[in-house]
């Protein structure tokens, strides 16, 4: 079982972002749970999410305490919440940002990825509140390796409302730019 | 995505539900909107505006409205549907009793979700349990598959004529509501088929005028018809057998019937658990029978009519039994606990333990499994607050 948590702030898609990446691995004939922690939903709060993928039928529900990656979506979010907490030994932590915006001698495996502006090149939300789910998950699946391209572009064509050219993109993009520190 | 004729989808809880009520062709939808049961009328008020489905669906301004008017649909022998959770089910209390007591085989779903204060919106059964005694059916689902084949299963059991009372599906807040997962769409045509049409043998026609509900004085039959009532609750758990077989031949599934037995063939201790928390207490069983502990789980979906027979049956050979309640009773143990005591009363020795467990949606994580199971093995009958003040 491969177990992802994502960190991001209402309005960036972290919710839909965990959904797509689930849908992915669905379209591999993978099993797959998604579900975000329901706070009070607003836009800019802490939001966190839960993605879980296997090749058999998934007991578990509890939230996911030791992931094997996180996923940032809002690089502001290493001052409010520790986002490598309970992440498993050679963990991945994907990071929308550049190299040096986090600092850790932990063995994880860091990478990183400006979804910001793959995002707003492609016209995904605007500078104050840039969509960059698709973005980070382009990344994700180079880095990550669990769920192919091809599946997550197919993910989002099933499920993004409008702009489905610009997303698709900006996964692309965002697979070619991501590096591994 | 099609694959040996069966269609599985990516879908939430209460799309499950939604889509499990369209399934059911159902023709009469009522409903006040409450987190965490939103989604379900959202889905279905685009449904019936975009002619997915042929029911009228009417807005109403409280959730006692909502059942009135599901009850009042229901009466003119129209199939008919709502859902609510929380506080809104609280607020349809009195219109609960008059359902039941008219004996309308109406069916809503609830999504349980904490009672305040504290204002609280996350899973805890609370909500449902304390409508035991309306008269109502209650099934808890484990899964999102469940959600939406409790609705077609739901129906037709409330709909025999040896039953003739209204259900409640229970899922618990987005434990199921919110989570995605594959679901097995049922096929449309085996589902019509399955249903069929509703035929009351009683309904109001304005050519034929009828009164439900008039006043019975002390020597009229009110005494009968509560016995009545309350015979037919337990004819169910034969019907929920048969409809249960009838469902799994029609639609190839595996939907588990009054209770679920999971690893408890050679167990010493088990737990009984009840809705969502249970996948996770599977998870745990697994987990532990890897190390040698032969640990099991019964769960129990229907919770009225409570399936004691089952239940002791499954019990035959325990060294020890543990029972979980996510809802609160104050001045008693919990409400599942006693009526698993209730059941074997004088037919067994063993001890029975009380767990009260993830109340306003604190996590139900394997580690508090393990702890119980653990507990199980200490012999005592006592009541234990799990993952409570850090501990």
């Amino acid at each position: 079982m491969y177990e992802i948590r994502f960190h991001g702030r209402g309005g960036q898609g972290a919710v839909t972002a965990s959904k797509m990446l689930a849908m992915a691995a669905f379209k591999e004939n993978k099993w797959v749970t998604t579900f975000p922690f329901y706070g009070t939903e607003r836009r800019g709060a802490p939001v966190t999410a839960f993605t879980r993928i296997d090749n058999v039928k998934i007991e578990l529900r509890s939230q996911i305490y030791e992931p094997d990656a996180v996923i940032l979506l809002d690089k502001s979010l290493l001052k409010l919440v520790n986002v490598t907490e309970g992440l498993k030994p050679h963990g991945l932590v994907l990071i929308n940002g550049k190299q040096g915006d986090f600092e850790s001698n932990n063995g994880f495996k860091v990478a990183y990825v400006d979804a910001t502006s793959i995002a707003l090149k492609n016209h995904l939300g605007d500078p104050s509140h840039p969509i960059v789910n698709t973005a980070i998950l382009g990344a994700f699946s180079k880095v990550s390796g669990i769920v192919s391209v091809d599946s997550m572009k197919s993910a989002v064509r099933d499920i993004s409302p409008s702009k489905i050219n610009e997303n698709v993109n900006a996964i692309e993009e965002a697979y070619e730019e991501v590096e591994v520190v | 995505m099609k694959a040996q004729n069966v269609t599985r989808e990516i879908m939430t809880g209460n799309e499950a539900v939604a889509t499990g009520v369209k399934l059911a062709r159902v023709k009469f939808i009522s409903a006040y909107p409450i987190t965490p049961q939103t989604a379900i009328v959202e889905k279905l008020a685009e449904m019936v505006s975009n002619n997915k489905i042929n029911a009228r669906f009417i807005e109403v301004e409280s959730e006692h409205s909502a059942m009135a008017s599901t009850m009042t649909s229901e009466m003119t022998g129209i199939r008919s549907f709502t859902a609510s959770s929380s506080h809104g089910v609280l607020y349809m209390h009195e219109m609960l009793h008059w359902v039941a007591g008219s004996r309308l085989p109406v069916l809503m779903a609830v999504v349980n979700r904490a009672i305040g204060p504290p204002w609280n919106i996350w899973a805890d059964q609370t909500d449902s349990i304390t409508q035991r005694d309306t008269g109502w059916m209650q099934v808890y689902c484990e899964s999102n598959q469940e959600a939406m084949d409790s609705i077609l299963l739901g129906y037709k059991v409330a709909e025999n004529k040896n039953v003739m009372l209204p259900i409640m599906s229970m899922q618990d807040a987005f434990t199921l509501s919110h989570t995605s997962e594959p679901v097995i769409i049922r096929d449309e045509s085996d589902a019509y088929d399955y249903i069929g049409d509703l035929n009351l043998p009683f309904s109001i026609d304005l050519k034929n005028p009828l009164g439900y509900g008039s006043l019975m004085p002390p020597d009229g039959p009110f005494m009968e018809l509560k016995k009545d009532m309350r015979d037919s609750m337990y004819r169910a758990i034969e019907v929920v057998k048969e409809e249960t077989k009838k469902f799994n031949e029609k639609f190839n599934a595996d939907f588990p019937g009054l209770i679920e037995n999971f690893m408890m063939e050679d167990a010493d201790y088990a737990l009984i658990t009840m809705g969502s928390m249970s996948s996770t207490g599977k998870y745990t069983v697994r987990k532990l029978r890897e190390k040698g502990m032969k640990v099991g789980l019964i769960r129990i979906l229907f919770y009225r009519p409570f399936p004691a027979e089952e239940i002791l049956k499954s019990i035959k050979g325990l060294k020890g039994l543990g029972v979980l309640d996510r809802s609160i009773t104050f001045g008693q143990r919990g409400a599942v606990y006693e009526d698993v005591v209730t059941s074997l009363y004088n037919k067994t020795d063993i001890p029975i333990k009380n767990y009260v467990i993830g109340l306003g949606g604190r996590d139900i994580r394997v580690k508090d499994y393990e702890k119980m199971y653990e507990g199980l093995m200490e012999g005592e009958d006592s009541m234990e607050w799990i993952n409570v003040g850090g501990k």
